[in-house]
């Protein structure tokens, strides 16, 4: 049943639909007022209801979890697109008036805040007035400088009434094939600017009495290269909300309104409150730092990008975690680099969205996760670098990409607090970047211009653990119900077969416990001779570091393989590729006649790929942990037994073995430990100390005698942040005059 | 609130705590006394004396020593000095900063290109341990990954006193 209409008493001469008589914008200012005052969200000194009747308040915070997840799960059935059917990606959340989130589903929990941030601008900018909040609304936003992580997210907010005041917001976020930018796909790669990015929709009123405005709808079919796919996601967020509403008002007709009020302020409190015991509870007080990197190679795109574009970057992100004693999370990337001419630029909304999955998965893994926990923390994002343009026209279709490593440095610096702390347990090596994102667009095999973005990066290898090997090819750090997708489900949409789908070795880093291995995917296009292909991922940087001796999982590269003699191949039933397996011998090389190029350009402008051409996608393995001379010898044996590690770097490990004609690899144990103790003397032989390290490199780092990009980057750091500036001058002994050659 | 003996903190250190056990760890609520077994069984282990005030990874630690001052060791028994100095300033450290030297450790292409980033090794200075691999462009600062702020912690979050008395 819709409860919307019985509940409804809204009296023709009540304006302001805030609580109390008051407008929203007087409610927002007001909780900020009491917050900046006191430190407590709507300065709430008693947990009135959890006080004195616990058991009612869980059954409340229960009542209206299940309501989301509820929702997740039911409303994920009418969208039409794997990514969100299999993947999952979506995800539901519950808002005060004023924008601040109460609880949210399972699924991207990312855009728990940036929906928050996105409500805040339709409360601050008095929506209220214009173009009016009424019960039965409907607005849509994708726009990442409002409240979004990119475009591709779309998301969808009702407002929820009681007697005429607005009591909370539903919302729903999922994630879109295409966006209706120049390039096919949801997240294109090449874009310069925020006028390429595609369909953006900047909190938009789009419905009313519970329906889509015709306008609206006829709008966003014509402007998506895949409409049916829009616009059964669109139903899909808005049913969701409205089984939300549902649950609320359901809620409040058993509970009271008085009682529904308090509680959605004083769990937000709670939450606040147990974040910082958390912190407390948990780590360690001081300063953590762990930086993280992202190559942008579009020097190679000259011709096809603008010049002032195709130019080769390096992003930098050196995150630093401050707690102090009282419990306070304070991360700042000072020293971050400039904003850029490609689609990598974020906001501070959709930095909070990297904030909130990471801590959702590390220190607060639990069902009670709300805008307290960001009351309880401070992230500066300074204004002019990637984090922050000072250019509101920067493009953002793929923020993720660098978002996604920004945070490995959150997660490495609080193993480092769970390693002081014991709670070795919760230690995991980070976590590896999601790609490669196959995505592409044109021509397909239904005959019809389409696009595709297949989300199979789900499913990465996890890092490695304190005391265990990552697990192969199963999570993505954006959705902690990764799920890499039936091959079945993606050639439906996508004009290009899987030939095969293999454990990739050497793909997680090595340590005295590796990086989960991750898969790789070898496509062929079929049904077309138009195709445009992306890859996306690292190819010139590892994005962060292992941790304790751990090394970084692999970079990829790019094997393009095209003009192939597939077609007879298949016609006379000879061997075609199925795995690549090793860079260094190539079983698709070895089983293809085809022009093959290798490079590490893995973002680059699509690519014009014919039928019989075949993609290589490498999905990134986890990071290692510890020592990789104390691995234990016959892990090493099982990895190479298994196809995770290639034979010949057995060695690497510092281990000695054979394989027995065609059975198993085994280790000889006698020659393992000499050789150990070989290379840690090799080790010690072929150091030096830092101190002559330093001097043998101070010239290049005063003259910054690097290639382009990373020459620009230490540029643009220290022309960002004095600070920065004053480190590097610092560590080089550089003096106080030095400033970065502009040369 | 659970309550695990040292045997089982000793598991869990080790790795060879069985799954169901470590997950049923990862899902509770926090032992409150981990803190102080954890370093108790860290220091029965070690071969020298002094008191381990903070664990930093597997093979380091920062220790008070008998003439008070607070420095990072390594189980080697390698002092890398005053704790609040970054201990990889006094690490022997090898860069892997050319393909070759990336490649024993990474095949063809699946390493960062070195002109990019290099990736520096700090090692044990005694026993050649491995303590940390940082990946960083070339002229990147050396990372100073953490600076505890052990008086708070001890006198502020634990309710001890700083220097701690020496056991």
């Amino acid at each position: 049943m819709n409860i919307m209409s019985a509940t409804n008493k809204a009296t023709a001469d009540q304006k302001a639909i805030g609580w109390d008589g008051r407008t929203l914008v007087e409610m927002i200012t007001e909780s900020e007022r009491l917050f900046a005052d006191t430190g407590r969200y709507w300065g709430i000194e008693d947990l009135s209801i959890k006080d004195k009747d616990p058991i009612k308040y869980e059954k409340i915070w229960s009542r209206l979890r299940g309501g989301l997840v509820g929702a997740r799960e039911t409303a994920l059935n009418i969208s039409a697109s794997p990514i969100v059917r299999e993947i999952g990606e979506l995800c539901f959340g519950l808002y005060t008036p004023e924008g601040d989130s109460i609880s949210l589903s399972t699924g991207i929990m990312a855009h728990i805040h940036t929906m928050s941030e996105a409500l805040k601008h339709i409360v601050r900018a008095d929506y209220e007035s214009n173009p009016g909040i009424e019960d039965g609304d409907i607005f849509v936003n994708n726009d990442p400088q409002l409240g979004d992580v990119h475009n591709a997210d779309v998301q969808e907010f009702v407002p929820i009434f009681w007697e005429g005041e607005l009591i909370a917001w539903a919302a729903g976020v999922t994630h879109e094939i295409d966006v209706g930018a120049p390039q096919p796909c949801g997240m294109p790669v090449g874009t310069v600017n925020r006028y390429e990015d595609g369909f953006i929709l900047s909190c938009e009123k789009v419905g009313s009495s519970d329906r889509l405005h015709r306008d609206y709808e006829h709008r966003s079919e014509s402007a998506t290269r895949m409409p049916f796919y829009w616009v059964l996601d669109e139903k899909c967020r808005i049913a969701g909300c409205h089984m939300i509403r549902n649950t609320v008002l359901r809620l409040i007709q058993e509970e009271g309104i008085d009682t529904y009020k308090t509680f959605i302020r004083e769990v937000i409190e709670d939450t606040r409150h147990a974040f910082v015991n958390r912190i407390k509870e948990m780590l360690v007080p001081g300063v953590y730092r762990s930086p993280s990197f992202m190559d942008v190679p579009h020097a190679g795109d000259k011709g096809v990008m603008p010049d002032y574009a195709a130019v080769d970057s390096l992003m930098n992100c050196p995150l630093e975690l401050s707690i102090d004693e009282h419990g306070s999370f304070d991360i700042d990337i000072d020293g971050a680099n400039k904003w850029g001419y490609h689609s990598f630029n974020c906001t501070p909304s959709g930095i909070q969205g990297g904030l909130w999955v990471t801590l959702c998965q590390t220190l607060i893994p639990n069902d009670k996760v709300n805008d307290g926990a960001y009351l309880a923390t401070t992230f500066n994002t300074p204004y002019g670098t990637w984090s922050n343009p000072d250019n509101l026209s920067v493009s953002n279709t793929l923020s993720w990409m660098f978002l996604i490593p920004c945070f490995t440095g959150l997660v490495h610096s609080l193993n480092r607090g769970f390693c002081g702390r014991g709670y070795l347990e919760e230690i995991i090596a980070a976590y590896p970047f999601t790609g490669n994102i196959t995505q592409g667009g044109g021509i397909n095999h239904h005959g019809h211009d389409g696009s595709w973005s297949n989300f199979e990066h789900s499913c990465s290898g996890v890092s490695a653990r304190w005391a265990w090997d990552g697990e192969t090819s199963c999570a993505a750090v954006w959705n902690p119900e990764g799920d890499m997708g039936d091959v079945e489900a993606w050639e439906i949409i996508e004009p290009a077969l899987y030939l095969g789908r293999n454990i990739r070795p050497n793909s997680g880093g090595f340590g005295k416990f590796r990086g989960g291995s991750a898969f790789e995917s070898v496509r062929m296009v079929y049904g077309t001779d138009r195709q445009l292909l992306y890859h996306a991922r690292d190819g010139h940087v590892h994005q962060c570091s292992g941790i304790f001796g751990g090394y970084p999982g692999s970079t990829g590269y790019r094997h393009t393989i095209k003009n192939t003699d597939m077609k007879e191949r298949i016609e006379k039933r000879l061997p075609y590729p199925v795995q690549d397996v090793d860079s260094e011998n190539s079983q698709i090389s070895a089983n293809i006649n085809a022009d093959e190029t290798f490079d590490r350009r893995l973002y680059h402008y699509p690519d014009p790929h014919g039928e019989y051409d075949l993609y290589l996608s490498q999905i990134c393995g986890g990071h290692g942990l510890g020592d990789v001379l104390e691995r234990r010898a016959e892990m090493v044996a099982e990895d190479i037994n298994t196809g995770h590690l290639l034979e010949r770097y057995a060695g690497s490990h510092g281990v000695v073995g054979s394989r027995v004609e065609d059975g198993d690899w085994t280790v000889d144990a006698t020659a393992t430990d000499t050789l150990r103790d070989e290379k840690r003397q090799q080790r010690l032989a072929q150091s030096q100390s830092v101190e002559e390290w330093m001097d043998s490199q101070r010239d290049r780092a005063a003259s910054l005698d690097y290639n382009v990009p990373v020459r620009k980057m230490h540029r643009e750091s220290c022309e960002l942040s004095e600070k920065w500036l004053n480190n590097y001058r610092s560590f080089w002994n550089l003096g106080d005059d030095w400033q970065p050659p502009t040369a | 609130m659970p309550d695990y003996d040292k045997a089982t903190i000793g598991q869990l250190i080790d790795g060879t705590l069985p799954w169901p056990e470590l997950k049923d760890m990862m899902s509770n609520f926090k032992d409150t006394d981990r803190f102080d077994k954890y370093v108790e069984i860290l220091q029965d282990r070690m071969t020298w004396d002094d008191q381990i005030l903070l664990p930093l990874g597997p093979h380091l630690f920062i220790v008070l020593k008998d003439d008070g001052s607070i420095v990072t060791k390594s189980t080697s028994g390698f002092e890398f000095g005053d704790y609040r100095e970054n201990w990889k300033l006094k690490a022997r450290i090898f860069v892997r900063d050319s393909d070759e030297k990336y490649r024993e450790i990474y095949p063809k292409l699946m390493h960062a290109d070195p002109e990019w980033m290099e990736m520096r090794e700090f090692y044990d200075p005694i026993d050649g341990t491995l303590l940390e691999v940082e990946a960083v462009p070339p002229g990147y600062p050396i990372v100073h990954s953490f600076e505890p702020d052990l008086e708070a912690f001890y006198t502020k979050w634990l309710g001890r006193s700083f220097p701690p008395t020496k056991n």
